[in-house]
């Protein structure tokens, strides 16, 4: 361990066409507040654009949110672009969140994807998560 | 003694007793943040004038209703928001819902359609069908409305940017079924403003953007009369986090913008403005969503008579549909959302709504299953047929604390629509990112409001338990895409092509010069040209917009 720690970098991005963005700008703000250098995509982005970048950001953690019900098609999309880029889910943490069921969140764990946050969750609970589940940076 | 006012209860009797026991918190304040004093009473409405702030249902400034006869004429129009996966899907619960009494149709339209892409496009990989209904061309309208007589019911659409290409198709249909044009009603949101600020399904710039809109009115006026040509949406707006008043005036800023993009299209206010209609979302705070609704009819009221000099009285009348609040439905213990959808329904209807959606239980989780959604509907039908509060009108009216809270939201929502004057007018405030990021503030702070417990979501930051996965979901059946591609690769071969390109480069020449733009788009769609071939030559002729403000 050392003492000088680098800050954690997030990418929040919104894949595919929905506009529903309060979930991931309530979420940017929070890790920022924690100190936490984020980048927010903005809405209606496609995988190769989250790809990208996660990669010229050079991010630590990517944070996906999606409220279209789309997220079996796009969230493993985006994992496969991230591998064209060499980036695979040991290297960042993947984390997503929105209206997903029950059900489908043991795919999206298969993919790639090391938790799901659903309505209700506490910004604190994602906070503490992300840094608790970081990969330690060389 | 009793006391003789307010002033003298709180230091007397009031006073005494806070001495023995504090209030159970130091302050009181609506969800909006406006201050919540321990009691009202007469003083409140020092200086008030009943005939000015209220005056009778159906007359200026209609805070008391805009129909004279109100629900004692009929009931509000219970009107559910449903539409998934394909039309044939989606025609088969409209006309279950017909069935259960339901009054009026409300399309949702899948995104692909929302931003006028065919289902075989690749940025549609993986939404078609998803939130609403796919719809490529007009083949698909008439599967979803097979067997329902366009004369006889309303229908609502949600959409935006693609607004006149679905107007187009509905009166393709219902010139098929050998309607009458003047007979057909029915609602297109059009609302292109609040897409910007909220809602995300905007496609071209705000200039041409304008231009379809206001095309819409002129087409509407002289072929499809009883049509509401817009509606000028507050709900994407709270739901994103904005605060009461801060929906009122960011709507009544929009519909100010539409009023005078129409004008500055050379529309006579009177033509356009009776067929102006709105929506607004209904939350939890019971009374201050009441006072809210009635504070909208009548700021609009005095902004089309005063600033706009509208003399006809249907174009003073805000009319409006109301959503209960998608956001505040809870995931956690989905069966008390029942109750929350009961509690804002009640305040739309005292709040005078002229149609109403009741959202299901489980919207949370997913789209609505028909269980859920039979409950909502029931919902609205206990209010109407059992509650009695649809018996007499505007019921709450002279309550102190509605009519002080009706005044307040009035005041707030005037002074940030002064704000939105200041910095040009709606649309150079939302360049400039103003409605965008007062509603990411207003979120953010409720959110935290949420989790330092200040604010108590029950099931949620208090009073949670252990709960079984949830079952019963609906689920759309992920085929839907390539059923829609099919069906639009047989479409394409099937087509006059020859016909296909010169309409096409008819739409092109319509949409570089100047004249209106329905009729050729009317002629399109009826030669089964797909909304995403239209969009791609208006994508080539306007450009699109980016993301104003990202932060």
């Amino acid at each position: 361990m050392t003492t000088e720690q680098r800050t954690i970098r997030v990418l929040i991005a919104k894949p595919g066409l929905d506009g529903h963005d309060r979930g991931a700008k309530v979420v940017a703000r929070a890790l920022r507040d924690a100190g936490m250098e984020v980048i927010y995509t903005g809405i209606r982005q496609t995988p190769q654009m989250i790809a990208e970048a996660a990669l010229q950001e050079d991010v630590d953690v990517v944070g996906l949110s999606i409220l279209s019900g789309a997220h079996g098609e796009l969230f493993p999309r985006v994992v496969e672009e991230l591998g064209k880029r060499g980036i695979s889910p040991e290297d960042v943490l993947l984390f997503g969140g929105g209206i997903i069921p029950e059900d489908d969140v043991p795919a999206l764990k298969a993919a790639g994807f090391k938790a799901i946050f659903g309505p209700g969750t506490s910004t604190q609970d994602i906070v503490a998560y992300v840094r608790d589940n970081v990969g330690e940076r060389v | 003694m009793p006391s003789r006012n307010t002033q003298e209860w709180r230091d007397t009797t009031l006073a005494k007793s806070l001495a023995r026991a504090k209030e159970r918190q130091p302050a009181f304040e609506s969800t909006s943040g406006m201050p919540v004093e321990p009691l009202y009473a007469g003083e409140a409405l020092n200086g008030w004038n009943e005939q000015e702030q209220l005056g009778y249902p159906g007359e200026f400034p209609y805070t008391r209703g805009v129909q004279p006869t109100m629900y004692r004429g009929r009931f509000w129009t219970m009107r559910q928001y449903a539409g998934f996966a394909d039309a044939e899907e989606s025609n088969r619960r409209y006309r279950y819902l017909l069935e259960q009494g339901q009054t009026g149709l409300s399309v949702a339209f899948d995104l692909p359609t929302q931003i006028g892409y065919d289902s075989d496009a690749e940025v549609s990989e993986g939404e078609v069908g998803k939130v609403g209904v796919a719809i490529d061309s007009l083949a698909d309208m008439e599967t979803l409305f097979n067997s329902i007589p366009l004369e006889q019911v309303t229908t609502s659409m949600t959409i935006n940017a693609t607004a006149s290409v679905l107007l187009a198709m509905y009166v393709a249909v219902a010139k098929k079924q050998g309607a009458d044009l003047a007979k057909i009603g029915g609602t297109i949101q059009n609302d292109i403003l609040k897409e910007y600020i909220a809602r995300g399904t905007y496609i071209f710039p705000p200039h041409p953007s304008m231009r379809l809109i206001t095309d819409v009115f002129a087409w509407c006026k002289d072929h499809l009369p009883s049509w509401n040509t817009i509606s000028i949406s507050g709900y994407h707006m709270r739901e994103a986090g904005c605060t009461a008043p801060q929906e009122v005036a960011f709507t009544l800023a929009d519909a100010i913008a539409y009023t005078e993009g129409a004008l500055k299209a050379g529309l006579n206010v009177d033509e356009f403005g009776p067929r102006l209609s709105f929506f607004f979302a209904c939350h939890n705070n019971f009374l201050e969503e009441v006072a809210k609704f009635r504070a909208a009819r009548r700021l609009w009221a005095r902004i089309m008579r005063d600033r706009f000099g509208a003399k006809d009285p249907r174009s003073q009348m805000l009319r409006f549909h109301t959503q209960t609040g998608g956001a505040t439905l809870t995931a956690q213990q989905p069966d008390n959302n029942i109750v929350r959808t009961t509690l804002q329904a009640l305040a739309a209807v005292l709040g005078g709504t002229q149609s109403l959606h009741t959202n299901s239980k489980d919207e949370a989780l997913a789209l609505p299953s028909e269980h859920a959604v039979q409950i909502a509907l029931r919902t609205q039908q206990v209010i109407a047929y059992e509650s009695g509060v649809a018996d007499t009108i505007d019921p709450l009216a002279g309550s102190y604390y509605v009519e002080k809270m009706t005044d307040d939201i009035e005041q707030r929502a005037m002074a940030l629509i002064e704000k939105i004057d200041a910095l040009g007018g709606a649309m150079n405030a939302i360049e400039q990112g103003f409605q965008q990021r007062e509603i990411q503030e207003a979120a953010y702070r409720l959110q935290m409001s949420i989790e330092s417990k200040e604010r108590t979501i029950v099931g949620v930051n208090r009073f949670q338990t252990e709960e079984p996965p949830h079952e019963g979901l609906l689920r759309v059946d992920t085929s839907v895409g390539d059923k829609q591609k099919a069906r639009l690769a047989k479409l394409r071969a099937e087509r006059d092509a020859a016909e296909v390109t010169r309409l096409l480069g008819r739409l092109e020449a319509v949409a570089r010069g100047e004249e209106n733009t329905m009729p050729v788009l009317i002629e399109c769609v009826e030669n089964y040209i797909t909304i995403g071939e239209i969009c791609n030559v208006l994508r080539k002729v306007w450009g699109e917009q980016k993301e104003f403000a990202v932060y």
